[in-house]
């Protein structure tokens, strides 16, 4: 088990863009999350839960392209500048816009679904890109569901939580916004979507991963109403 | 702003509205009077909606046509968000949910700012409705068809085509006044809205005073047949004595425009209560606080508005467009 004092003496990591970021980034990133919200006519509820800036992995049911965007602008400022969406390499990497997107205005973590390797695994990569002060935004089910219905989560939410036990998880709920944008749309529809932020959970010690990760699903699908 | 009548109507909202919030703010301060405070909270709430509402109006109103015409475009799109939010509808209505809310929403706003009567008047309830059938089925999901379809359909009416009659009442040519000048026609909307928010309360007031009979229990749990006597008998009381402020009416046709009123915006709760009834809500959505959804609040507009704007046209005897 890795502390964060380690973490951040052994693997520093990549210079971190996004510490630097330019003006013109931070105020296409403020745009970009009015404009996203605005779209999405998202609502943002804390349940029992409150923002804040310490280390935390946001994870959420997944429906739409918009969902880490819409996650994303939903939290604070002070909170956004800190967290840093997890999302597709296959999709986010694609094109120019995209691209300068994820890299320089959200600084995503850009995961190669492909190519998923046991020395580099994604959580990993997760781990080290988070360093001591980033929060994440990751959406275990792994892909989109097609149906609305919140899928099983992978096994990486564990894995993250096992390693640093010390990031607070906070479940998210993501309504609506498959109708927004549905899979395989490329205009959106201005629907009113809503975003639930749960209260943090922990990996309970020596709870076994299936248990775990079918805890974290409900609480996810707790704040459906 | 040159006629006595402009200001008489705005000094007397202002009047009204603030003798409102000091009684409001004195019953806030002094809780042991016996009011249900919930009931003092509401009333506060209110009064800061409409606080927000004649502050926007007024906005709007010195801006002039273009902007007020901009701004309930805005309120049925908004309005038709909420609508669509709380409609089941399924992903093969995703594209043509696109052009309603891109296209033909805005280009109906334009319609009715250029006063073309001839072409808004039919653009949704006509060729809105032939495209949204025709993209549905192009589309190519054949499920609850006709149901869907006309989900989105009743939307756009109620939401988009009906609402609009209020800012097209700002083109309708008033005898005795100049092209220029508009100031009649903005006096005739104001009275409108303030009927419709007048009827709304007065609804309210007798249906908990007086009310026995509920209209349809199952959809309604408050609006009682004594709120709507009394909603209408009140509003044509108001409509009477502010019969001066609606230019082409005279004494008797602005009472009985505020009975239609009263009458139209009770059928518009009642209509929604049983949609939001339907989808198992209380509220369209939260933008003002106290005030539900913009749907809650514009639901007896919508009514009542199209027969308004007709009324006006039957009594002034103008060919509109």
């Amino acid at each position: 088990m890795l502390s964060p004092a380690d973490i951040a003496e052994k693997e520093p990591g990549p210079p971190r863009k996004g510490s630097g970021r330019s003006p013109l980034c931070r105020a296409a990133g403020l745009g970009l999350a009015g404009l996203a919200r605005l779209l999405a006519g998202a609502s943002v509820r804390w349940i029992a839960s409150q923002p804040d800036t310490c280390q935390r992995v946001y994870f959420a049911n997944h429906t739409s392209h918009l969902d880490a965007l819409i996650v994303w602008s939903s939290l604070p400022q002070a909170v956004r500048e800190l967290t840093r969406p997890v999302a597709a390499k296959d999709y986010w990497s694609r094109g120019i816009v995209r691209r300068w997107l994820a890299e320089e205005v959200f600084d995503a973590i850009l995961i190669d679904r492909t190519d998923i390797k046991v020395h580099q695994s994604p959580v990993d990569m997760m781990i080290r890109e988070a360093g001591t002060t980033h929060s994440l935004i990751v959406f275990p089910e792994g892909g989109r569901s097609a149906t609305g219905e919140i899928g099983e989560f992978k096994s990486g939410l564990y894995y993250l939580a096992k390693k640093r036990p010390d990031l607070e998880l906070i479940p998210v709920h993501i309504d609506n916004l498959n109708r927004v944008l549905p899979r395989g749309e490329f205009l959106p529809v201005p629907l009113l979507s809503c975003i639930s932020f749960g209260p943090p959970m922990w990996l309970e010690r020596g709870e076994a991963k299936l248990d775990f990760l079918a805890r974290a699903r409900r609480a996810v699908m707790a704040m459906k109403e | 702003m040159n006629d006595n009548r402009t200001i008489a109507l705005v000094a007397g909202v202002l009047a009204l509205l603030t003798a409102a919030t000091a009684v409001g703010q004195f019953l806030k301060r002094h809780p042991d009077r016996g009011l249900d405070p919930a009931a003092i909270r509401t009333f506060n709430n209110r009064l800061r909606g409409w606080w927000i509402l004649c502050t926007v109006l007024a906005a709007a109103f010195w801006l002039g046509t273009t902007a007020t015409v901009i701004l309930f475009g805005l309120v049925s799109f908004w309005a038709l968000r909420e609508f669509i939010t709380l409609t089941p509808t399924r992903k093969g209505d995703h594209r043509a949910l696109f052009w309603v809310f891109f296209l033909f929403t805005p280009l109906h706003y334009v319609l009715v700012g250029l006063n073309r009567y001839d072409v808004f008047s039919v653009f949704l309830p006509v060729y809105a409705t032939l495209f949204v059938l025709a993209r549905v089925a192009f589309a190519g999901d054949y499920k609850r068809f006709l149901e869907r379809t006309a989900k989105i359909q009743a939307g756009l009416v109620v939401c988009v085509y009906c609402l609009s009659f209020a800012p097209a009442l700002l083109q309708i040519p008033i005898e005795g006044a100049s092209d220029a000048d508009r100031t009649g026609n903005f006096r005739l909307l104001f009275f409108l809205i303030l009927l419709v928010q007048f009827a709304d309360c007065m609804q309210y007031v007798w249906s908990r005073m007086l009310g026995q009979r509920l209209v349809a229990s199952a959809v309604s749990s408050n609006r009682t047949w004594e709120g709507l006597l009394g909603s209408a008998t009140s509003t044509a009381l108001l409509a009477a004595v502010l019969w001066w402020a609606a230019p082409p009416f005279q004494l008797w046709q602005a009472t009985l425009a505020g009975l239609v009123v009263a009458v139209m915006g009770f059928a518009g709760g009642m209509t929604m209560s049983a949609i939001k009834r339907d989808r198992g809500v209380k509220d369209y959505g939260t933008l003002v606080v106290g005030h539900g959804g913009v749907l809650d609040r514009i639901d007896s507009m919508c009514f009542a508005a199209p027969v308004f704007y007709h009324i006006t046209l039957l009594i002034t005897g103008v060919k509109p467009g």
